[in-house]
């Protein structure tokens, strides 16, 4: 069986120093004698291996979804796993709750920390076998504790989502518990990266915490994500809908904005994640991570020459423009589906991790409405709180009109994307590529917003000429441009005026 | 030469290289041929403004048309190529046979005129003698061709080409002929000038064909000895001066197993596998045709021109060649990057990095050429221009090209026409891996896969947090391909990575440059040249080894988006169109993708989907019909070809995605049945 040889690994890697020797042939004969320590130990550790035991962890991957604990094996190195709090069970006593059965070590979250490509990460993975990942008070303190020591080191939290919900028989002890999650998420905002994996149901006021972390991803088919489920929603508002179309993947990467991704499987989603992992900074301490790149960071891009149309109406792929740009051609896309109007994600530029936002001629004839002024402004807010440098490609008919956009308040919402930009004090490069009805130029030399209307890049001439406008660049240098700005930049320090927080038009 | 150039060129082709490379250009019209291209009053509006003296016509388009040749010296400037006379008598099936046929030129026999009725078809058919190939006159090339065996077969082809021959053409006549079984394609390069002399430049063979057009072309051919050589360019030339024929021109032949050839048919441009014979002979025809233009007489005797060494040319293509053999594809060149560096490599292409390869005209990228002292030198340097040639962004031919050149068959010389279908009665489907070649690229894949996980590692600058390196040495893989799970164990040794597979080991040794498109890796002492096309976080690797990729394009959530692939490379959402997947993952991660659900797969059977991108010429069904398995649902045209789109199975036609004068990309949703 695979999943005990899996199950075996991590035991040796959780075992204690010095928690003395296994349990050896000699235990099963000497039956009488009370179980000592270290026998006791390693009962216990067995038991929170097995989680809500082999027939709930069989049912878990008949649903195709893997355990808490196989989570962990397959988004942290070999060996790199620690675990906290595998002792920890649920206080309760009500419902027959205290009776031994019920008592599970570890209770339904297995948390700790490990280690993705070498560097630190702080996990928690709750485990639906074991009161079908009901969050219990201790579940609860047994996450904000790695969430505590993941603020005061300085690295990133993941959450492996699978929960049923509040412990229905701890009450409001279980939504105390809730409350200090999201204090946590709240408190670690900016602080560290956080981010959570939706692996199977996450509802009710639970769905709150992934909201509250930079970074949601789903499980394609396996995951959702909804404050009421459809039966609430049919006696409310007698709406027919399945599980899937209200808070499915599908759902909350297209049209709810909710969530940022979405991946084929359990391992999909969790190699996906150690790919992702390495974009980001370990804090807001830390610079963009530099990894080795065997990309020439001068090297020229002739396709760019011609990726544009001449005619202005014409669309084009701006992620064309961003493979050809990027270090060997890799770009970790943030919201594939939704507002496609604005394109946001990671890549790396000469090895530096850069936050990339461009407008997408090819949707929409890339206009700003609500959802993608959202989009790219929650982007740029996150790219700006943890030093990774910004670089923006303007192709832009200017905002969405009409009565929908105007009654959504498109004035507030795409104040937001000017906020955050403004706001930002990392560096900042932009690349007009065709045209900015309204152009927004920030340099990051300088820093400064700007705006400047210019009819069409066919004459770029006004802007360059106040100075807007930096240089005007054959699009083939494009990429050794910004390589170089970026060396240059990273000595950048820019600080904001002394304020409590800004207050962006929310 | 010195001469100023001005280049013509359609809207689309605005950036074209010939465009770049010429002192002039000007744009003379839209995308569609027939409003640039073969847009004679624009080309000719052209002329008089750029005052140019003369006009190259190449070899498509205009370059076999006698109205623009005739236009052109009615306007006093020169056309490069033959006279007007000689193309229009080489131009028409018929008269060019009768003109052979005088010259004393070998021809097939037949019979070439009106045909009353089938009975007469039968009488000729029978006097020629079984097999007989039935065409119209006027159709060109294969087109419309039919081979009948017996008088029921005749009587068949009687009544489709004559039909064909009057909706078409408008031109009754029929052509009935022996039809050569078993036949090479070999042609003979002839170079005249205006004072009567003409010289035969020895022939190419281009018998590798799909649908009548070649892919793979040599000079000279295996098969010549030199008295048929000869015999056959005595008769090119004497056909060449029968017609007063001037500049470049080609006569083709159709040999016989017993070297019996016949006259084919005479085309009056340049063709596209001329540099084949400039390679061996060293003359540039471009520049002969532009001094016999000019007047001047021949520079050389015909015991001047010689063969020097071999060439060979693979017409490298913009299509899918698991799909007959090559069915078009368009899209952006990614990257693209020409394999110069291999040595004696000539690469005539039109494109560049960032070239559109469009619907509107011949999928052709480029043509490749290798050249050596003999025949071995020149094919082991074509297989390397090949594995080095880096085409991204479209499905292209390279795999096949590939596989045809290291054929046995071909190899030995033993080729005809009918090699690809011969070879490949099923369809194409990529190279065979040898257990060998199966062992090579499962241990480059994995190596490539730890070289990158080690790199994954690699962060510069200090750390606040100091980065865990692991320890590990060895990696157990887990490597699917194709319907196989293989254990793979890599451990690293120094630059290079020992490799089991298979209970064997391997080394494998590269430079492990990721970003590079072309990886040489040495296994085992034998070099390799790799490209991996794309890798995801999954594991999911696409590799082209040994020439055999695939190219396809999917729809996705995210929309249509071009998903590069190997065959022999795995690809998640459409596996049944691939031969082989490979995914490499961890022995760990291997044991429990067992747990992991299956994505229901696309009913294709109850939808079309377009194959290739074109155009919708007519929709054959409404919804709510009910139509048979094989019924013709929709034409799809693509590069002037015609595909009747069948349904896969009986049904009710549920909805129709597309009507006539639709514009559709490869796998957008035509038809779907209930």
């Amino acid at each position: 069986m695979a999943a005990v040889r899996v199950l075996r690994r991590a035991a040796a890697a959780a075992r204690l120093r010095g928690a003395g020797p296994g349990p050896g042939p000699h235990r099963a004969a000497s039956g009488a004698r009370p179980p000592s320590v270290p026998e006791r130990i390693e009962e216990k550790r067995r038991a929170a291996l097995l989680g809500g035991g082999q027939g709930r962890i069989d049912a878990q991957h008949k649903r195709g979804k893997l355990t808490a604990r196989e989570r962990i094996l397959l988004l942290l190195d070999p060996d790199s796993f620690d675990e906290y709090d595998m002792f920890v069970e649920h206080r309760c006593s009500d419902f027959g709750m205290d009776s031994s059965k019920n008592k599970y070590p570890g209770d339904s979250v297995v948390t700790g920390r490990g280690r993705i490509n070498g560097r630190l990460a702080y996990v928690f993975s709750q485990d639906f076998t074991v009161f079908g990942g009901s969050l219990s008070g201790a579940h609860a303190q047994k996450i904000c504790k790695v969430m505590d020591q993941a603020a005061m080191v300085g690295a990133p939290v993941i959450g492996l989502n699978d929960s049923g919900g509040a412990r229905i028989q701890e009450g409001v002890e279980s939504l105390a518990g809730y409350a200090d999650i999201f204090l946590r998420n709240v408190l670690c905002s900016g602080v560290v990266p956080q981010i959570s994996l939706i692996m199977g149901p996450c509802a009710g006021g639970a769905v709150y915490s992934p909201a509250l972390t930079d970074f949601t991803f789903m499980v394609k088919d396996t995951s959702y994500l909804f404050i009421t489920g459809p039966d609430v929603v049919k006696s409310v508002t007698n709406e027919d809908v399945t599980q899937e179309q209200l808070g499915g993947a599908k759902t909350h990467t297209t049209v709810s904005g909710v969530a940022h991704r979405a991946f084929e499987n359990d391992i999909d989603a969790l190699l996906n994640l150690r790919e992702f992992f390495n974009y980001l900074p370990l804090s807001n301490r830390d610079p963009a991570p530099v990894c080795e790149c065997h990309d020439p960071s001068d090297r020229l891009v002739p396709e760019l020459d011609t990726v544009v149309p001449t005619e202005s109406t014409k669309a084009y792929d701006m992620l064309d423009i961003i493979h050809s740009i990027a270090d060997e051609r890799e770009f970790f896309e943030i919201m594939p589906s939704y507002a496609r109007n604005i394109v946001v994600g990671f890549a790396r530029m000469n090895g530096r991790t850069v936050g990339i936002v461009g407008n997408q001629p090819k949707v929409a004839s890339g206009c700003l409405d609500i959802n993608s002024s959202v989009k790219g402004a929650r982007f740029v807010r996150f790219c700006d709180a943890f030093n990774i440098p910004l670089i923006t490609f303007v192709d832009v008919p200017g905002f969405l009109p009409g009565t929908a956009q105007e009654y959504g308040g498109i004035i507030r919402h795409g104040a937001k994307l000017l906020f955050a930009f403004a706001e930002a004090t990392v560096p900042k490069i932009t690349v007009i590529t065709r045209k900015g009805a309204v152009q927004i130029i920030f340099r990051g030399k300088e820093a400064d917003a700007e705006a400047e209307y210019v009819d069409k890049f066919a004459n770029p001439f006004p802007a360059a000429m106040r100075g807007f406008v930096d240089d005007i660049i054959q699009p083939s240098t494009t990429r050794l441009r910004i390589c170089h700005d970026l060396d240059v930049l990273a000595s950048k320090t820019q600080s904001s005026p002394w304020k409590k927080h800004a207050n962006i038009p929310l | 030469m010195g001469i100023k150039t001005v280049a013509i060129h359609s809207d689309v082709d605005a950036n074209a290289v010939h465009v770049k490379m010429a002192d002039e250009a000007v744009c003379v019209g839209p995308a569609p041929t027939s409003k640039s291209y073969l847009n004679m009053d624009a080309i000719m509006e052209v002329i008089k403004k750029t005052r140019a003296q003369a006009v190259h016509p190449g070899y498509g388009f205009l370059s076999e048309n006698k109205e623009f040749a005739r236009r052109l010296a009615s306007e006093g400037v020169t056309f490069i190529g033959p006279d007007t006379h000689a193309i229009q008598a080489m131009g028409d099936k018929i008269e060019s046979k009768l003109l052979a046929k005088n010259a004393k030129v070998n021809t097939i026999p037949g019979f070439d005129g009106v045909v009353k009725d089938a009975d007469e078809a039968v009488r000729i058919a029978r006097e020629i003698g079984y097999p007989v190939m039935i065409k119209a006159s006027a159709g060109g090339g294969g087109k419309g061709m039919r081979i009948a065996w017996d008088d029921e077969e005749t009587r068949e082809g009687f009544r489709f080409s004559s039909q064909e021959a009057a909706s078409s053409f408008g031109d009754d006549r029929l052509l009935i002929e022996k039809f050569i079984d078993n036949p090479r394609h070999i042609e003979i390069q002839v170079l005249a000038d205006k004072h009567g002399n003409a010289l035969w430049l020895n022939e190419r063979e281009c018998s590798i064909q799909r649908r009548n057009q070649k892919v793979v072309e040599e000079a000279p051919s295996t098969f010549l000895d030199p008295e048929t050589r000869r015999a056959m360019g005595e008769q090119a030339v004497a056909l060449a001066k029968a017609v007063k024929y001037s500049s470049a021109g080609t006569v083709e032949f159709l040999v016989d197993s017993s070297k019996n050839f016949y006259f084919l048919e005479m085309n009056t441009r340049l063709q596209v596998e001329h540099p084949v014979t400039e390679c061996i002979t060293g003359l540039d025809l471009v520049q002969e045709m532009i001094r016999v233009a000019k007047g001047y007489p021949l520079r050389h005797k015909q015991a001047d021109i010689p063969i020097n060494g071999w060439a060979v040319e693979c017409r490298v293509y913009a299509e899918d060649p698991y799909k007959s053999f090559g069915l078009p594809s368009i899209g952006k060149l990614s990257q693209y990057q020409e394999p110069l560096h291999v040595p004696s490599v000539r690469v005539d292409s039109g494109i560049q990095q960032g070239s559109d390869i469009s619907i509107y005209y011949d999928p052709m990228i480029s043509k490749l050429i290798t050249y050596g002292s003999n025949r071995a030198e020149a094919l082991k340097r074509m297989e390397e221009a090949l594995d080095n040639y880096v085409i991204r962004g479209v499905a292209h031919n390279i795999s096949l090209l590939r596989e045809v050149i290291i054929h046995p068959r071909f190899v030995q010389g033993d080729i005809s026409t009918k090699f690809l279908p011969e070879i490949y009665p099923d369809g194409f489907k990529g190279h065979n891996l040898t257990d060998l070649e199966r062992r090579e690229l499962l241990a480059t894949a994995a190596s490539l896969y730890v070289a990158e996980q080690l790199r994954s590692q690699q962060f510069l600058g200090t750390q606040r947090i100091p980065v865990a390196k692991s320890k590990r040495s060895t990696w157990e893989l887990s490597v699917r391909l194709g319907d196989g799970i293989y254990p793979v164990a890599v451990s690293k040794d120094g630059s290079s990575f020992s490799v089991e597979v298979d209970g064997m080991k391997l080394n494998v040794t590269s430079e492990w440059n990721l970003a590079s498109p072309l990886l040489s890796v040495t296994i085992d002492g034998t070099q390799r040249t790799i490209q991996r096309l794309s890798r995801n976080a999954s594991g999911d690797t696409s590799i082209q080894f040994l020439g055999t990729v695939r190219v396809m394009s999917l729809r996705s959530d995210t929309g249509l988006m071009l998903l590069e692939d190997v065959q022999g490379c795995f690809c998640l959402r459409s596996s049944q169109l691939l031969a082989y997947k490979l995914q490499i993952l961890t022995k760990v991660a291997a044991e429990l993708s067992k747990y992991m659900p299956e994505k229901a797969a696309e009913d294709t059977s109850s939808i079309l989907r377009s194959p290739m991108p074109g155009a919708v010429v007519a929709v054959s069904v409404k919804p709510g019909d009910t139509v048979s398995e094989g019924q013709e649902i929709c034409v799809i045209e693509a590069m002037k070809m015609q595909n009747s789109m069948t349904a896969a199975k009986t049904g009710k036609v549920k909805a129709v995605h597309c009507k006539a004068g639709d514009t559709v990309g490869e796998g957008d949703l035509l038809v779907e049945l209930e």
